[in-house]
């Protein structure tokens, strides 16, 4: 309400409750469910360039990058994908337009990590992509919400999360995809992630984290076709404080919209174990 | 302002139950019932349980088990599970080379003990009576024999290949037994296409994720979150969520899912979930791509699921099938199953594979080089 260009003093508590009450958020149509929360469910996907690099970038060659003798140019294993495999570029999703304030040996890593990208990101290998990344990973998910219960399932490996929503306690043991306990800020659904193993990175430039990493994330429906997700990322190990992404997520509104196989442990194992085979493949 | 809505909310929560009155009077009062009036099925199951899918020879045409004879069962288990959950003698010496010699993976070189198998602790109770089986159709609790077709596919599967086959694991004699029909001859870890879809985490073992659904040796739990248009049922082992469709059509037949296609309808108080567009060979694995299966959630006590299922495939069976059994409510959450991330095991069965090869064709094997992850 601060950014109301007129003076509160001047506006009578009827007035100001009318207003409130045709606020923006409130005056939208958002599906709801019967206990009068927002209701989410639904095939959702993101429509940017965060899995690339959530920091504000401008294109480049290759997602994996050598130096060559007038600039750089991409590394031998990303060079046959050519336009393909190049970076788009964005202003990034990080609030405040800056870059994830990582210590500056975590800034290291990270150079080290995109130099190379290939052998390291998890992605690649078709591992469970943690949290916040399964979200901007490009591809849809789906939201099913029972009475109680908040369930996603990714596309993207077959991630699955359940919202806890009736605080079960801490995390008993780290996973890829940690442990979620939800809660309702009026509107908003609060998702506060711990146990998340190490295992996972951010971005495919080799944005890199801790198990200490705790993530809150903030659903909010700003239409019936919208919800802007916000994600506040902590790590005392790698981070000099904590930062926050935020980004829309658009609903997939066409009606065959489906979340689809995307079992890509299938795809990996040329890459992981084909020098296994009896009679390997040239590679 | 969050007052007015809550106001609202309570409102509109006062006018749905008024209007559901009527319908939940109508129908079985106990269960839990969603805002939309039908059974509650969210939640967490365990479906573990020491009733065979199949019936074991000694009931014969009997469906149903004596208290004593269930007793005897659970009682089984349990000093089976005492004995196995002793921990390990930190002492114990290291076991032969080769393994003892015994049946069983490489020979038996032993393991650690077996506190994290998790069959259940005994048969399961439909309607408080104890089961000899999950199948009850065919009256004998057995699968329906196969087709002629199907058997001499298999017969031919068995015969390529391995011109000296043994079974897996039943004389898994630490040698390139393979190699004893030549040197060429090809041999079942050949490529990881040829392993099972459980060694190469793409499912799990026992059709855990189906369907049909059925309990395995551990890992149990499903848990069911539950939308008007949607249900999902997750499958803890291998993280599988199968999502069922309510009141939709099936895909192009084309599109063939691992999972297949599910959709679901209610009639009256139970969920009916049909499956098809299965990939040639489902997780059901013994069933063929043509295969339909109808799944049906009864909700027999608010603490319990009673879970039938019938499969009808003409490429595999002579005649359709139908089990069921309970999924007891449990408090539990589903822990996550990530199998591929750490599937060291597939790396070192087909490394393993190619040194015994070497050591088959009297080379002295190379450094086999060290997992790459």
């Amino acid at each position: 309400m601060k950014s109301l260009s007129f003076s509160f003093s001047r506006v009578s508590s009827l007035v100001l409750g009318l207003l409130i009450t045709v606020s923006p958020a409130m005056a939208q149509d958002i599906p709801r469910l019967l206990s009068g929360h927002p209701d989410m469910s639904g095939i959702w996907q993101v429509l940017n360039e965060a899995n690339y690099d959530l920091e504000p970038h401008i294109a480049r060659h290759s997602m994996q990058m050598r130096e060559g003798p007038i600039n750089p140019v991409p590394a031998i294993p990303t060079l046959r994908l050519g336009a393909v495999g190049a970076v788009p570029g964005s202003l990034g999703v990080i609030v405040g337009g800056g870059q994830i304030p990582y210590t500056p040996d975590a800034r290291s890593l990270k150079e080290d990590n995109m130099a190379n990208w290939i052998d390291r990101d998890p992605e690649v290998k078709c591992f469970l992509p943690g949290v916040p990344r399964a979200t901007y990973i490009p591809m849809p998910f789906q939201i099913v919400q029972g009475d109680n219960d908040i369930f996603i399932a990714y596309q993207f490996a077959g991630a699955v999360r359940d919202i806890y929503m009736d605080n079960p306690g801490p995390s008993q043991v780290d996973s890829w995809m940690g442990w979620s306990v939800g809660e309702w800020e009026g509107d908003t659904l609060v998702v506060d992630v711990t146990g998340l193993a190490e295992g996972t990175w951010l971005d495919r430039s080799g944005s890199h984290h801790s198990y200490q990493l705790h993530v809150v994330e903030r659903y909010t429906m700003i239409s019936r076709n919208h919800i802007e997700y916000e994600a506040t990322i902590e790590d005392p190990m790698v981070l000099t404080e904590p930062f926050t992404i935020k980004m829309p997520i658009y609903r997939r509104i066409e009606e065959n919209a489906r979340l689809m196989d995307f079992r890509c442990v299938e795809f990996v194992e040329e890459l992981i174990y084909g020098e296994a085979r009896r009679y390997p493949l040239p590679r | 302002m969050r007052k007015l809505m809550e106001t609202l909310n309570l409102g509109a929560l006062v006018l749905t139950t008024l209007a559901l009155a009527p319908i939940v009077v109508a129908q079985s009062a106990a269960l839990p019932r969603t805002a939309n009036g039908h059974p509650d099925l969210s939640g967490t199951y365990d479906v573990s349980t020491l009733t065979p899918l199949q019936r074991p020879a000694e009931f014969g045409g009997k469906l149903f088990l004596t208290n004593d004879e269930a007793a005897v069962i659970a009682a089984q288990e349990s000093r089976r599970n005492s004995d196995r959950n002793q921990a390990s003698d930190p002492n114990r010496s290291a076991p032969p080379q080769g393994g003892d010699g015994s049946t069983g993976a490489s020979g038996n070189v032993g393991g650690y003990n077996t506190f994290w198998i998790d069959r259940g602790t005994g048969a399961f109770q439909i309607d408080g009576q104890w089961r000899t089986s999950i199948i009850i159709d065919p009256s004998n609790g057995r699968m329906p024999a196969q087709t002629d077709t199907r058997r001499a596919e298999r017969r031919a599967r068995l015969g390529a290949g391995e011109a000296a086959p043994r079974r897996e694991g039943g004389s898994n004699d630490g040698t390139a037994y393979w190699l004893d029909a030549g040197l060429e001859a090809p041999g079942p870890y050949d490529n990881m296409e040829q392993r099972p879809f459980a060694e190469r985490c793409l499912l799990s073992f026992s059709s855990t994720g189906g369907p049909p659904m059925l309990p395995a040796l551990y890992n149990n739990h499903k848990r069911i979150v539950q939308s008007e248009d949607t249900i999902i049922i997750q499958v803890e082992m291998v993280h599988e969520a199968r999502v069922v469709r309510m009141n939709a059509e099936h895909d192009p037949a084309h599109i063939q899912k691992w999972l297949g296609d599910s959709i679901g309808w209610w009639e009256g108080d139970t969920l009916v979930v049909e499956t098809t567009n299965f990939r040639d060979v489902p997780a059901f694995s013994q069933g063929s791509k043509d295969m339909k299966v109808t799944e049906r959630f009864r909700m027999e006590s608010p603490d319990q699921l009673v879970y039938t299922f019938t499969v009808e495939d003409d490429n595999v069976w002579t005649a359709p099938f139908t089990g069921e059994y309970a999924w007891p409510r449990s408090t539990n959450k589903v822990f996550e199953y990530a199998c591929h991330e750490a599937n060291y095991a597939l790396e070192g069965i087909m490394k393993g594979a190619r040194l015994l090869e070497a050591e088959f064709r009297g080379e002295e094997p190379e450094g086999v080089p060290n997992p790459t992850r």
